[in-house]
């Protein structure tokens, strides 16, 4: 009887789990659908094979080990700011300033590699240590000013992002600027501050395949995340602040430190975007390099429900989309704005879905 | 020399200005608008488009502010009807008006100005930067001394006021919505009329900046577009550089100035009670 009764008891638990799974992946996956289809409605308004463009997703990102390192090395970036986003959002703030985050984190970085003369081991850690405190600080201002002033992150984080395109550009067009080159790049970092390609060691990758260690570094970047806020003191004092920061002003939280340090935090993991195209990619800083990671980011988390699971599995879907984005123009003349305006009217669905499971919640 | 900085401070204002009313009608009604600068970067766009195919500036206007209203219904629709995250939101269609513009972007040929009206000593400048005052008036009286105004305010204020007097809170903030649909994207024709093509990005965040205008003017009409001013003065320095300061670093001043001010003046500025917030 104890038996039977445990099994039912089991079952029922099992039902409750798998229709809270199913009401958490429900909404994303229909925005997905929604997405595609849309994709090939304007296909077909433009006189295109919808099927075609299906195809060649496929073919693109799935085909070979090279396509597969492909996508995974452009969802890399993704990973970092959909995660940046995702740490705010779970703390109740919006860090819409990945963007300017990760260019001044990537210019920490590069000087470290361009004028520190030292061995790997100390190189590598120093160059992404500097990329995150000057990304944390970049976070932190918005943080301090709204737990100090009150002052909206969104605005604040948007007017940050501007003044790190303009100290950037200024000091990549003048300062830093490679000798004898037109392009507005610094010159390249030193060879000891590379992070090194995945291709050398996994061999079914080509020579050529550009997926390098800063994957990793993600990856292990979503698992810190996720032990983070689900075990952590301060994982747990982040939630609460986000979710009823009076409750937690009673439970001895100070909140707006929590704000402050989220958005340091939040800064940081988005300057490890810049870190991963610095030094995973590019060896140097260029003007203007991130194709919109820290915007993209926004719809990455909202996608994977701020959740650091989903946040990695959304910025794959995004990487292979950014990776497919480029074959697609070449084949099918489909421009990246109209990606970008995709990603947009995704997220208001998303959003849409979610007021409504709200309402009638 | 501060004299001649008067021209280019009223160019700068007028999008700003056009934006911030939009936002305080938006806001007004208890609707979270960050999506100004997605609204204005549409307008531009439209004014192009329209004025491109038309050759008549006036048409170019309305597409402009047809769009406009097309991309603030989006937000309404999905703030208000379907109860949507509002700063997302905002932040979604400024995504979908830039991934949009980019991906149709129309020719790089002149397109005509909209006209422009001589004043004594200080030049000549566009219609439009005469209306702006003209609006701002109105648009102070119209929230401030008419029982629509009142109704407008009222949404703002309180999820339950309006349903007392059995009136719709959502039909007021569609209003609001749309209004400032119709206001920013003016904005947005604006700074496409003044260069006379159109560049991705054109808005260059002055929505955003609008926006903190709004705040540090107190959600009032009068203060909101002052603090346009002040803020179009900022942006004019680019202009007047004499300092010999790196060009970059001068372009972001008024940012930096959006930070400051917001830090100084939002705590002693109320926002409307009600906004952002929805009836259970």
């Amino acid at each position: 009887m104890n038996i039977h009764q445990s099994f039912i008891t089991f079952f029922n638990s099992l039902i409750v789990q798998i229709r809270q799974l199913i009401r958490n992946l429900l909404p994303p996956l229909l925005a997905i659908c929604g997405f595609f289809l849309l994709c090939g409605v304007v296909l077909i308004l433009r006189g295109q094979n919808p099927w075609e463009f299906y195809a060649t997703i496929f073919i693109s990102g799935f085909s070979s080990f090279d396509e597969v390192g492909s996508v995974l090395f452009n969802a890399t970036p993704l990973i970092f700011t959909g995660l940046a986003v995702a740490v705010g959002y779970k703390g109740g703030l919006f860090n819409i300033g990945c963007e300017g985050q990760l260019y001044v984190a990537a210019f920490a970085a590069t000087w470290i590699g361009l004028y520190l003369n030292l061995p790997s081991v100390l190189l590598v850690p120093l160059s992404i240590g500097a990329a995150m405190i000057t990304g944390a600080f970049w976070g932190a201002v918005p943080g301090f000013l709204k737990a100090k002033f009150g002052a909206h992150e969104v605005i604040n984080t948007i007017m940050m992002n501007f003044i790190a395109f303009a100290i950037t550009n200024f000091l990549v067009t003048s300062v830093y600027k490679e000798p004898n080159q037109m392009i507005p790049q610094t010159s390249q970092i030193h060879d000891a501050a590379h992070l090194p390609r995945l291709a050398g060691v996994l061999t079914f990758f080509p020579q050529s395949n550009l997926l390098n260690a800063s994957f990793l570094l993600a990856c292990a970047c979503v698992i810190s995340c996720y032990i983070f806020l689900k075990y952590t003191r301060w994982g747990y004092e982040l939630r609460l602040v986000g979710n009823a920061p009076e409750v937690a002003e009673y439970g001895g939280i100070n909140p707006r430190a929590v704000t402050v340090w989220v958005m340091a935090l939040s800064g940081a993991i988005a300057g490890l975007a810049g870190v991963a195209d610095v030094m995973g990619y590019r060896y140097r800083f260029l003007d203007g390099f991130s194709s919109g990671w820290g915007f993209t980011g926004i719809a990455v988390a909202l996608l994977g429900r701020n959740h650091p699971f989903g946040v990695f599995a959304a910025a794959l879907l995004f990487g292979l989309l950014n990776k497919v984005a480029l074959d697609i123009e070449l084949i099918l003349e489909v421009p990246r704005g109209l990606f970008l305006a995709g990603q947009g009217l995704l997220i208001i669905g998303l959003v849409c879905m979610e007021g409504i499971s709200k309402r009638n919640n | 020399m501060i004299l001649d900085l008067i021209p280019s401070t009223l160019r700068m204002t007028t999008p700003l200005g056009f934006a911030a009313l939009g936002g305080i009608y938006s806001e007004r009604s208890g609707i979270i608008n960050i999506a100004l600068e997605g609204m204005m970067l549409i307008g531009a766009y439209g004014y192009v488009v329209g004025a491109q195919t038309s050759g008549s500036a006036w048409i170019g206007l309305s597409v402009g502010i047809g769009l406009g209203v097309v991309i603030a219904l989006l937000h309404a629709i999905a703030t208000i009807t379907f109860r949507a995250e509002q700063i997302v939101t905002g932040i979604a269609i400024n995504i979908l008006a830039l991934g949009l513009t980019e991906y149709l972007i129309p020719t790089t040929d002149r397109v005509p100005g909209l006209p422009e009206m001589e004043l004594p000593f200080i030049g000549s400048y566009s219609v439009l930067v005469y209306l702006l005052p003209v609006l701002m008036v109105t648009s102070h009286i119209l929230l401030f001394k008419t029982p629509w105004g009142l109704r407008l305010r009222a949404a703002g204020e309180s999820t339950e006021a309006l349903k007392t007097l059995s009136l719709s809170r959502a039909k007021w903030q569609y209003f609001g919505v749309i209004l400032s649909g119709v206001f920013a994207s003016t904005g947005g024709c604006f700074l496409t009329s003044e260069v006379h093509y159109f560049t991705e990005g054109i808005s260059a965040g002055r929505g955003y900046v609008a926006l903190a205008a709004v705040i540090f003017g107190k959600w009032h009409p009068l203060y909101g577009v002052a603090a346009c001013l002040l803020f179009g003065f900022a942006s004019s320095l680019e202009l007047a550089n004499q300092w010999q300061i790196p060009d970059q670093l001068i372009k972001s001043f008024p940012h930096i100035l959006t930070m400051v001010v917001l830090a100084g003046f939002v705590g002693r500025s109320r926002p409307p009670a009600a906004l952002g917030k929805m009836e259970s």
